[in-house]
Parts: structure tokens; sequence; C-alpha cells
């Protein structure tokens, strides 16, 4: 069911949530978080949808705030959906004018009570995530330094010179698979590694954040390069017995070759957005490991000096 | 002893010096670290070999549960999978039956790159499980797929056969050097141990006589801790599902004792009859196939102390504890009812009775449902009776773990306020919906005072942004990965055993077991049991 409301409040909203969820038969049942999409009303439909498909199984409170003509009169409108993405609801709230300013004023009345909050740019990043004005209330903020205009390394700079606990990138998320990958190749004894080479697409900032991460644990000297990509084509060890490399060239499965050994093959997909946020949205207490490689990163400057090194193929 | 860890660490020649020095201190690996929640455990390189891949178990669990862990990227690289069976099948017809099984019944959407990644790890061996040559076949085959495929001599045996084959295949798995790490080749150049570890499922023999047999065919050629006993209707998350509400929260343990408990029922109830077991039921019955295990397992973890440690070894430690204290009924005719499901209508059809199944021979004194009050000789649960009942035919699906509450010593209202108000309860729902109900009296909105039971619920399927991972999942990836078992060891088995033996005793000497229509609650003689003692079974 969707509902219209225009030139509206909160109190107004909250009640048209509470009656239309009485129409459908349904009770206030548990919602497990409310989630903040901070976005544009281009880019509003892809990031609603995804946030919908991560919080399918769960019910979850989506309020997806959109400033709209800066030069009108403030006015609020709300466009609710109930019952057609799942249990959960979604809250469109459109900020006319002025009010756009204030946009923490029309969600704070809309928070579920008791349960975290999340919120998230999905394109745009605040460049300070902690201290915007959506930013504050929230336990966890999520940015995506893969989708801002400026360049992505130059955004996980700044994101390193502002990191709060609770700060956390989509780029961080999509090294998961990696890194399990990367960390299941060295759950076995392997021989000393030398150093490390990471090779990606142009500005891939997963591909940064693994090269910092990898140096970080290991202590070795790792190499960032660039490559065709699709995304991170193969991040590979130096070792005295000869590399030890995991290759992905299309994007869906990986090769790990090993001195001595068969190559094996293990998929590794490319994620999209709903499932990035979907692992976002698992853990809610500060990721740190996240915090320690964004430092690890920064220290090492715009790349040129230190392990870094620029590596073309 | 747990040493499922330490073990892998042999001392078999290190092929270069760099390995050694990798050796020398134990393999801390330094990109896991316990505060990153993101990366999974992934198993090590293995190949799994399952025997009885064409029956139902296998199908619709199993091989969907390794599709799974695969899209979920816990597999390990070159992971591989062995089906042995009788049929005259190719690898490819044994790799068609399981695309055909993980499209069926996967959980995780189907995507073909990998299935066609895992499909290169499929291999299938025809044999029957005497058969000398068709082992020394399998045993080639895993041989080769460590060659091929970099599995490391690491196997994992799935045994989903009738348990009267175990004897004939653990010694053929001897026989052929298959179980024997020792004989494999291992990775060239890591000095690890490859292991062998062995799955076997319910039931773990039906006396405590036959358990004890089962255990020592298995003994003589598996270490114990490499013996992966599973109850799947007992998930490990259950299990620490269980663990988590005494042990994590402090608004439970006070109460959770004879002082204020007034019993326990703990119930399994199923909606279906036998189904196509009837070769494997008759002659079994309810009691050996869910009272013994789960539901004396779920006794233990709701009985139990505090383990001193969230381990396998300490839960153990506190579960046998308490299987020891179970007393019996000191009459067993008293406090043991058994029945057989008539022809009745079940959920809108009609059904035919235990009698009248396949297989099934008229004269049968097997039961389809058991009942039985037991006592917990400590002091937290003196005089605290523990009602079990297990059946099939029953009006619905439902495992549960119920508290019964003592009354309120002193009701300051009216005895006509207070009519409609029953026990306070804690359930905890195992099945279907798992979580946890908390039955209390509430007033009744209007002028009058009138108190009444309402409920209080949550459900694990709704309060958490992740879904619980199928049972199966788990529990391969537990077996793959080494974990230790929540799962019960010999001792527990025979513990389960002591217990029961007694009364299919005295049940085979003294009585038959009661009809009752499908669809309905239990034989009479249930409600008897629990009317005797002033009490009611919860509704189904």
């Amino acid at each position: 069911m969707t509902i219209d409301l225009t030139d509206t409040t909160t109190s107004a909203i909250h009640d048209a949530v509470t009656q239309a969820r009485r129409r459908m038969g349904g009770p206030a049942s548990g919602m497990v978080l409310t989630l903040i999409i901070v976005t544009n009303e281009e880019a509003q439909y892809d990031a609603v949808r995804a946030a919908a498909t991560a919080g399918r199984e769960h019910p979850s409170r989506i309020l997806a705030v959109i400033p709209r003509k800066p030069r009108f009169e403030s006015r609020l409108d709300a466009e609710i959906r109930v019952g057609e993405t799942g249990p959960g609801e979604t809250i469109l709230l459109r900020l006319y004018g002025p009010l756009a300013q204030h946009a923490d004023s029309v969600v704070a009345p809309l928070l579920v009570p008791d349960v975290p909050v999340v919120t998230w740019w999905p394109d745009e990043v605040s460049a300070s995530p902690v201290t915007a004005a959506l930013g504050a209330v929230a336990q966890r903020r999520v940015t995506d330094a893969a989708a801002t205009d400026a360049p992505p390394r130059d955004m996980l700079l700044s994101l390193a010179r502002t990191y709060q606990p609770g700060d956390t990138d989509l780029s961080w998320t999509r090294s998961t698979g990696w890194r399990s990958l990367l960390a299941a190749t060295l759950d076995q004894p392997y021989p000393t590694l030398l150093s490390a080479a990471v090779l990606a697409e142009a500005g891939n900032p997963t591909a940064d954040l693994i090269a910092a991460w990898l140096r970080l644990r290991l202590d070795i000297p790792v190499s960032r390069g660039d490559s065709a990509g699709p995304g991170i084509t193969s991040i590979s060890f130096e070792t005295p017995d000869g590399p030890i490399s995991l290759t992905r060239t299309d994007g869906r499965t990986a090769a790990l070759g090993w001195p001595g050994r068969p190559d094996r093959r293990v998929a590794l997909h490319r994620r999209d957005i709903a499932d990035l946020i979907a692992e976002e949205l698992r853990r809610l207490e500060p990721d740190e490991l996240y915090g320690e490689t964004l430092r690890e990163l920064a220290s090492t400057g715009d790349f040129t000096d230190g392990d870094f090194t620029e590596v073309s193929e | 002893m747990d040493q499922g860890g330490l073990e892998e660490l042999a001392e078999i020649a290190p092929a270069n010096p760099s390995v050694i020095a990798a050796l020398a201190e134990p393999p801390a690996n330094p990109l896991r670290d316990p505060r990153d929640r993101r990366i999974p455990r992934v198993a090590g390189p293995c190949v799994l070999v399952m025997f009885g891949v064409t029956g139902d178990l296998a199908r619709k669990k199993l091989m969907p549960a390794v599709y799974d862990l695969a899209n979920r990227g816990l597999l390990p690289p070159g992971f591989s999978l062995v089906g042995y069976a009788r049929r005259d099948w190719e690898d490819e017809d044994f790799a068609q039956l399981t695309y055909e099984a993980v499209k069926e019944h996967a959980r995780t959407p189907f995507r073909e790159t990998v299935w066609q990644q895992l499909s290169e790890g499929v291999r299938f061996v025809q044999g029957d499980f005497d058969d000398d040559a068709a082992f020394d076949r399998l045993a080639q085959c895993v041989r080769q797929l460590d060659v091929e495929r970099g599995t490391g001599g690491n196997y994992a045996f799935y045994l989903s056969i009738p348990p009267k084959f175990f004897p004939t295949v653990v010694q053929q798995l001897k026989r052929s050097g298959l179980s024997d790490p020792a004989a494999a080749s291992g990775i060239a150049g890591t000095g690890r141990r490859p292991w062998r570890r062995v799955v076997i499922e319910k039931p773990f023999g039906h006396d405590l006589a036959s358990a004890r047999e089962l255990n020592s065919t298995l003994d003589g050629v598996f270490p114990q801790n490499s013996v992966f006993r599973i109850d799947h209707y007992l998930g490990k998350e259950t299990v620490q599902n269980i663990l988590a509400l005494r042990f994590a929260n402090e608004m439970y343990e006070p109460i959770w004792n004879r002082s204020y408990v007034d019993h326990v029922q703990i119930s399994m109830a199923e909606d279906i009859g036998i189904g196509g077991r009837a070769g494997y039921y008759d002659g079994i019955g309810a009691a050996r196939d869910v009272v013994q295990n789960h539901l004396l397992q779920l006794l233990a973890l709701t009985a139990m102390e505090e383990p001193v440690a969230f381990d396998a070894d300490s839960l153990r430690t506190e579960k046998e504890k308490i299987l020891s204290a179970v007393r019996l009924p000191a009459d067993l005719a008293l406090g043991t009812a058994r029945g057989q499901y008539a022809a009745g209508w079940q959920g809108g059809l009609a059904v035919p009775g235990y009698l009248e199944e396949d297989g099934i021979p008229a004269d049968s004194r097997t039961e389809t449902y058991a009942a039985l009050k037991l006592g917990v000789d400590t002091r937290r649960w003196a005089g605290v009776p523990f009602y079990l009942r297990a059946g099939k035919r029953l009006p619905r699906r439902m495992t549960e773990i119920a508290m019964m509450f003592q009354r309120a010593p002193h009701l300051p209202f009216a005895a006509t306020d207070t009519k409609e108000l029953g026990q306070n309860a804690l359930v905890i729902r195992i099945q279907p919906d798992e979580g946890i109900t908390v039955r209390f009296g509430s007033k009744v909105p209007g002028t009058a005072m009138e108190v009444r039971d309402v409920n209080m619920d949550f459900a694990y399927g709704e309060s958490f942004t992740e879904s619980s991972p199928e049972a199966y999942e788990r529990l391969l990836l537990d077996v793959l990965i080494g974990d230790p078992p929540l799962f019960p060891r010999q001792q527990e088995v025979e513990l389960g055993w002591r217990i029961l033996d007694p009364v299919e005793d005295f049940w085979a000497s003294h009585t038959k077991p009661e009809q009752y229509p499908a669809g309905t609650g239990g034989p009479a003689g249930a409600d008897e049991m629990m009317a005797r003692d002033g009490r009611t079974w919860r509704r189904l």
C-alpha cells in the first residue's frame, strides 16, 4: 500500500503508518533497525530498492531523505510504502526549501524506538559522516567512496581524517570476499612472504584498502598497480618458493596459484549493493579494523611514497 | 581431550626450510583477527566422500548445503565431492543428480559460475558396500583428486546410510587405507598431516549394547574426536540459542529451579506418519527414535548447571552430569505411556493407521507415541518432574521446551477475577518458528477486574538482520573445519540408553501400545499420566 501525504507533518506520517499497518492486519512487529538513506531524486530509486532487498527478511524502517528545490517555501511531502517490499516499511521524505537544512528534525520523531539507527549515503558522501546532520543520530554511518564524483582515493583519505568509530565504507565491504579468501589461503602453513602486489582497475578504492590492510597485518612491502579490471584482478605474494597468487579476470571465479601445486578455482563474485548493505546491517558495533586500515592508508600519504608504489601492467 | 587442531601439526618432514620456520611457531594467521567479524571461517582443502547419495537426505539436504556453502564462499578452492553408490553411473550422471538437487533445494540463488566451479570437483564411484575393488577405486579416485585439485589428502566421510551398513563401510575404509591419514600424501611440502573425519547420523544404536558395538566399530578406525555424531533435529544453532538464553541473561537464572518451576514439559510432535521409513521405524519406535537422543539432549540443556566455559568439553561435562542424575519413575506403568496411531483424519486428510502402513506387520507393537515422566536428582531440580513426549500423526509439527512455573503463592484478587489465569510459562520454541514465548497473566481491559493469560513472543527469524543458516550448512562446515561438535559423544549416548533401556524392557514385557486416532493429541494413557499428578499437557 502506498500513501502520499503532501505538505504534511511527522505526526501525520506517524499516524498514517500506524493506520496502514493496522489495516493490513499486522501489529507493530519488532522492527530491527531504522535505516536512513540520504540521497537525491535521481538516485533514490536504486538505493531504496537495494535497502528494501537487504532488509527483506527482517522488518526495518527505511527513511529516504530527499532534498528538493531549495528556493521553494519549506514543505514536507511523504510517500509511505507498507507491505510492498516485505515486512518493513519505507517512507520517502521530500524536503523543500530551507527545511532541507533541518532534515534531522523530520527524521528524529520517525526513528523506531529502542533499535539502532544506520545512516547510508549511497552517492555523494559527506566528508565527515559523524558531523553530518543525519550522521549524528546513527550508530553506524555507511559511505561509498566508489560512488562519489571525487577521486575515490581522495575520498578515502578524507574519510580517514574524520574517522569515528561507527563509520564504514562500502568499498571496505566489497573487500570481504577477497579478504576471506586471502585469510583462508594463509590458514595453511605458508612460506615466508616477501612482498605483496594488488592489481585492480585504476582508482579502485577497495584495492587501496586491501593493500593497506595487507601491509598493516603482514608488515611487508605492498604495491598497488592498475589493470583493466573488472574490479580487482589479482593479489599475489612473492615468496622464496615462487609466487602465491589469487587471480580473477572475469569478476566471477578466482584461481589460487601456489608453488608446486595445481591451480585451484573458487567462486568470487562481485557483489551487488543490496548484498553489501545486508552485510553492513549484520553487525552494528564499530568496525575497528576498518578504522585501522583507513589510518594505515592515510599514513602512506598519496601512495607515491612509502611502500605503495604505482606500477603499470 | 580435544586435540583436533593440534593433531594436524604432525612431524612429517617438511620439504623446504621456509616451511620449517612456519611450523616452528603455531600457525597464527596474521590475516585473522578476532575483531574482524566480516571474514567467515572457511574450510581448508578437502574431499567430501558421501555414501548413500541416492537417498532423500543426500538430495534434499546435503548436496544443496554443499552448494550453499560454495555460494557463500565458505568452501576452499579445489573442494571436491565424491559420491559412492550402487548405481551404474558415470561422474556426469552423479553431477547431473547433484545439479538437479541443488537447483531444486538450495537455499541461496543458483549461479551457473558457482556450479561450474563446484562441478569440476564432482566424482562418482560405483560399488556395493562390501566390494573390495570398488573401495580401491574410491581410494584411487580421492588420491587422484589430491593430485589434480590439491585437496591435500583431507577426507571427510559422510555415512548417509542405514546403520546396519556402518561396520561394513568402516571396515572397508580401513582395509582400503582410506581411513589412515598416514597413508596419504598430504599437500606436498606443507608438513601438515592430513585429517580424516567421519559423520554418522542418529540412531546411535537401539540400546546400550548396540550403541557400544557401534562405538567399537568406529573406535578402532577413527579416533573419538574425528567422529561427528549428528542429530539434525537438534542443530548447533538451537543448542547455542538455549545456552545464550540461560547463561547470557540475568533474568532467568534466579527462577530456573525448584523454588519457582512447577514442572517442565518437553515435546516433539510430528504431523506426518512414518512415510517411507517403515523398514527403519518398525521395531525402533518413538522412544528410541527421538526420546533417547534429542528429547534427552533438550532435557540436559534445560536442566544442566552452567558450564565453566562455552566449549564442547565443558558443555559435555555438564550434560553428562545431569543425564547421570536422571531418575526413572518408581512404577513404570504409572510414569510412562505409549501409543500407536490408528486411522483418522489429519489436517483434513484421511490417513491410515500405523498397522495399515505399507511394510508394517499387522501385529506390530512398535509405539509411535511415547511419554515419560523423569526426575532429576539434583539440588536444583529435586521434586520437579520433567515430562517428555514424542509422537507421530499429532495435530501439528512442533518441538518445544515449556517451563511451567508455580502459581503465585497468594493472589490478592477475588477468586472469580483470576479464574482464567493459568500457570506462568516460559516456552522455548524449537520448531517451527524458533523463538521464545513468555506466558503471563494480564488484566483484561474494562472496569471489571479480570486477569487472563497472554503471550509475549520473540522469534529469531524476526529480530535479526541475518537469517540462520540451514542446519546442514553449519554441520558440514563444522565437519570440514574440524570444529569440535556440540553433539553427543559416546558417553552421552550411553547415558541416554541407560535411561531408556529399562523403559523399553518394561514396555516389551508388559504393555501393548494404546491406539490413538491420527490427528489427535496422543493416547488417553498419556493424559491420565499427567492427570494423576494434577497436571495437563500443553495443547499441541
